[in-house]
């Protein structure tokens, strides 16, 4: 998994690419903790799912759980660029439910205000 | 009947196992005619079952070992993952969706096994381990009969 954070003004942009199951859970866990934890603006969360071509409930779990995070205090979580596989992933969790999917970035950072 | 074909490994109970796991079953999948959107979801179904061994079953204890078997049978594949490890107080309550011992997990393995399999089957004592069996039928699309 490869994994680029990038903040924008109060929102934090996470690119990730490649596998995400148990084997990298913990890395994506702590690396989003310490983002959120170092940097008090970040209201919202995007991430960008566009090079993830696997990803199961571990990887679900992490996300659910900086979702319960930034909504918190009244943040948001956009998910971007879900493949066909990651996207029926994503709605058989009910993810999709509760986090809003957008078509590019752009949108998204438009979108988080 | 007996089976066509049949395979089976053990592995350290590793996360880095998992994807490990995975491919190895959609490889032997592989020989049935199943859409690769059957085998993604077969590798996921798996996926659940070897994290759940490796989490709840081993309690992440590394020195354990998680064995995978598989079985073709009349263009059916039978999937098995089996630990010894600390088993299922109640299979009922592990099957319902959202159920999960840890706050920062979905609870939703069970479900996407039950989702991308045809059957599932969780057999479990306490403090002697699990075994979930999990089968798919590789349905070939019908081609339209002509005329006789």
């Amino acid at each position: 998994m490869d994994m680029h954070i990038e903040v924008k003004e109060k929102s934090m942009l996470v690119r990730l690419r490649g596998e995400i199951d148990l084997a990298v859970t913990d890395t994506l866990r702590e690396s989003l903790e310490k983002e959120l934890d170092d940097n008090s603006l970040i209201k919202n969360l995007i991430i960008n799912l566009e090079g993830v071509t696997y990803i199961d409930s571990s990887g679900l779990g992490v996300i659910l759980g900086r979702y319960r995070r930034v909504s918190r205090y009244g943040g948001k979580v956009f998910i971007v660029g879900a493949t066909a596989q990651v996207k029926k992933v994503l709605e058989l969790s009910g993810l999709l439910n509760i986090m809003q999917e957008c078509p590019s970035e752009a949108l998204a950072l438009d979108l988080a205000g | 009947m007996e089976p066509v074909n049949r395979m089976k490994i053990e592995f350290s109970s590793l996360a880095a196992n998992v994807s490990f796991a995975r491919v190895a079953a959609g490889a032997f999948a592989s020989q049935l005619d199943f859409t690769l959107n059957d085998i993604e979801e077969l590798k996921v179904a798996v996926s659940e079952a070897v994290t759940n061994s490796i989490i709840h079953g081993y309690q992440n204890d590394p020195a354990k070992i998680i064995e995978l078997s598989a079985e073709i049978r009349c263009e059916t594949l039978v999937l098995a993952v089996e630990d010894r490890g600390l088993g299922i107080d109640n299979i009922e309550n592990a099957l319902q969706p959202a159920y999960s011992t840890d706050p920062e997990r979905m609870g939703l393995g069970f479900a996407f096994m039950q989702s991308f399999s045809d059957s599932l089957d969780v057999q479990s004592l306490p403090g002697k381990g699990t075994r979930v069996i999990m089968t798919r039928a590789c349905r070939k699309e019908a081609t339209p009969q002509q005329g006789h």
